[in-house]
């Protein structure tokens, strides 16, 4: 089966000289979800934006559901932003339309879809993320989860085949947290979520790669990886207090 | 569209005018400016017969007289320069009150009044029955160029996000004892002037990126709703036709 990401041998430098990534390799196979972990500064931001083609030019490939991301061709990058749908972590980045029914309308409406369809392709993502009844209002009157979840339907109207999540639980109270963990696992896509949060990659993703100074350095079930305490410690990730990933009863 | 701008111009009511297609609100409260702007300043019963128009359709619009005179005083500057015309005016001088007045310096300070206030009442109505996001959708169908109205819809989406913005790094500021009463102490504010720039800049290029990632190409796509029926712009077109015809009335009876 062709996987729905595979990316190899991934470099990339800042124009400054920092080197981001060393050399990623990550297989994501479709339906799959998976955590990417790490420290800050681990270029998992950096890795996000060459999943869609925004940054490039270093060596490697990138390749979504076979299909390679080849910045030049203006084309097939359509495609694979299509392909490829990015939740950015602070949604009034995502947000810029004066009404939330025009922002989700935005991305179908840049791949060519109109009228009925586009209604249509509006409705259904909202509906998805139970937003439906604040379709007309302005994104700054919403709550903060709210606009989150918003953000995530304005990736969906694309029928995005991966998701990506940028720290989707960051500022959320516990209520909205869970509300948009019952959306992710609802949703038919294969999900990559950069997070900190380490109990919710471990409610939602079975599978977690952790990501340290532009290496891919673990990549195993969430669970193992979180009860390494060695590996944790190695490369700055720390659990909450009391939290204990072998007491949670496995989901999946 | 029931965006529900909270906007203090703006007045959310049901009325036949709210119901109109921007477009051609605008280009009827554009061309009723003109023409009162091009009557001439002597024609009294013109612009007597202007203002009952102007009544008329507040009253369709049922916008309050009250509403519309309290918004109407941004004007009061214009008015304080009408006032100083007559007392500064050359020529010929009447007395009144035991004031000196130029003659031409109050026809001038009419001219001012009569016609600042008209043009000021027009856009207050259109204002009042139109969201700012319908005046920015009526524009780019009028083909105002869509780099300006593209700059209109970000304002209008992160004006408030900038200003809520502003809002908590002034009570952060006050939080650790600030409390500007000299002019000396205005650094603080100055510099937070700053930081507020360089965050909005950041956020620009967030947004864009963001933008880029849902295959964003340079244009904006297509609003949907198309332009405003036929019966529309003849409906509107009563407001310049009766002023128009006030106008020539005015001036062939004259």
């Amino acid at each position: 089966m062709t996987p729905a990401l595979r990316i190899t041998g991934l470099h990339f430098a800042y124009p400054d000289g920092r080197e981001a990534l060393r050399g990623v390799d990550l297989t994501l196979a479709p339906g799959e979800r998976v955590a990417l972990l790490g420290p800050n500064g681990a270029g998992k931001t950096t890795l996000v934006l060459h999943l869609n083609g925004i940054l490039h030019g270093g060596a490697g490939q990138v390749e979504i559901s076979g299909m390679p991301v080849t910045p030049g061709d203006r084309k097939a990058i359509t495609e694979i932003r299509r392909r490829v749908g990015v939740v950015f972590q602070d949604p009034d980045d995502q947000l810029f339309m004066p009404t939330v029914a025009e922002d989700v309308a935005f991305g179908p409406a840049n791949l060519g879809v109109r009228g009925d369809e586009l209604a249509a392709r509006v409705d259904e993502a909202l509906a998805a993320v139970g937003m439906s009844e604040h379709r007309d209002h302005v994104p700054h009157h919403l709550s903060f989860g709210q606009r989150r979840r918003v953000a995530v339907a304005t990736v969906l109207a694309m029928r995005p085949e991966i998701l990506v999540l940028d720290e989707p639980s960051s500022n959320l109270d516990p209520a909205s947290r869970r509300e948009l963990a019952e959306i992710i696992e609802s949703l038919p896509v294969t999900v990559l979520m950069v997070t900190h949060d380490l109990p919710y990659a471990l409610e939602l993703c079975p599978r977690s790669v952790i990501l340290d100074a532009g290496r891919i350095v673990a990549d195993g079930p969430t669970a193992t990886l979180l009860t390494d305490r060695e590996l944790m410690a190695g490369h700055r990730l720390e659990l909450p207090f009391g939290f204990d990933p072998a007491s949670v009863p496995h989901r999946h | 569209m029931a965006a529900g701008h909270a906007h203090p111009l703006h007045l959310d009511r049901e009325s036949p005018i709210h119901r109109l297609s921007p477009e051609v609100k605008i280009v009827s409260m554009l061309l009723f400016t003109v023409l009162v702007v091009v009557t001439p300043r002597t024609e009294f019963a013109a612009f007597g017969g202007y203002a009952l128009l102007l009544a008329g359709v507040a009253a369709i619009a049922r916008v309050p007289p009250g509403w519309l005179a309290k918004r109407a005083t941004i004007e009061l500057p214009f008015v304080l320069l009408a006032i100083a015309l007559p007392l500064a005016g050359q020529g010929e001088r009447v007395d009144w009150l035991g004031l000196s007045l130029s003659v031409d310096g109050l026809y001038g300070a009419w001219n001012i009044f009569a016609k600042g206030t008209l043009g000021v009442l027009a856009s207050l109505l259109l204002a009042a029955t139109t969201t700012m996001r319908d005046l920015i959708l009526g524009l780019d169908r009028l083909r105002c160029p869509e780099v300006l109205t593209q700059i209109m819809t970000f304002m209008l989406r992160y004006i408030d996000v900038l200003a809520d913005d502003a809002r908590r790094m002034r009570i952060a500021r006050l939080a650790r004892g600030y409390d500007p009463r000299f002019l000396w102490q205005v650094k603080a504010f100055a510099v937070g002037v700053g930081a507020l720039f360089l965050r909005s800049y950041e956020r620009g290029e967030r947004v864009y990126l963001a933008m880029l990632s849902r295959g964003y190409t340079g244009r904006l796509p297509q609003t949907t709703g198309g332009p405003a029926p036929a019966r529309e712009w003849v409906v509107s077109a009563m407001l310049p036709l009766a002023t128009a015809g006030i106008a020539l009335a005015a001036v062939v009876l004259a």
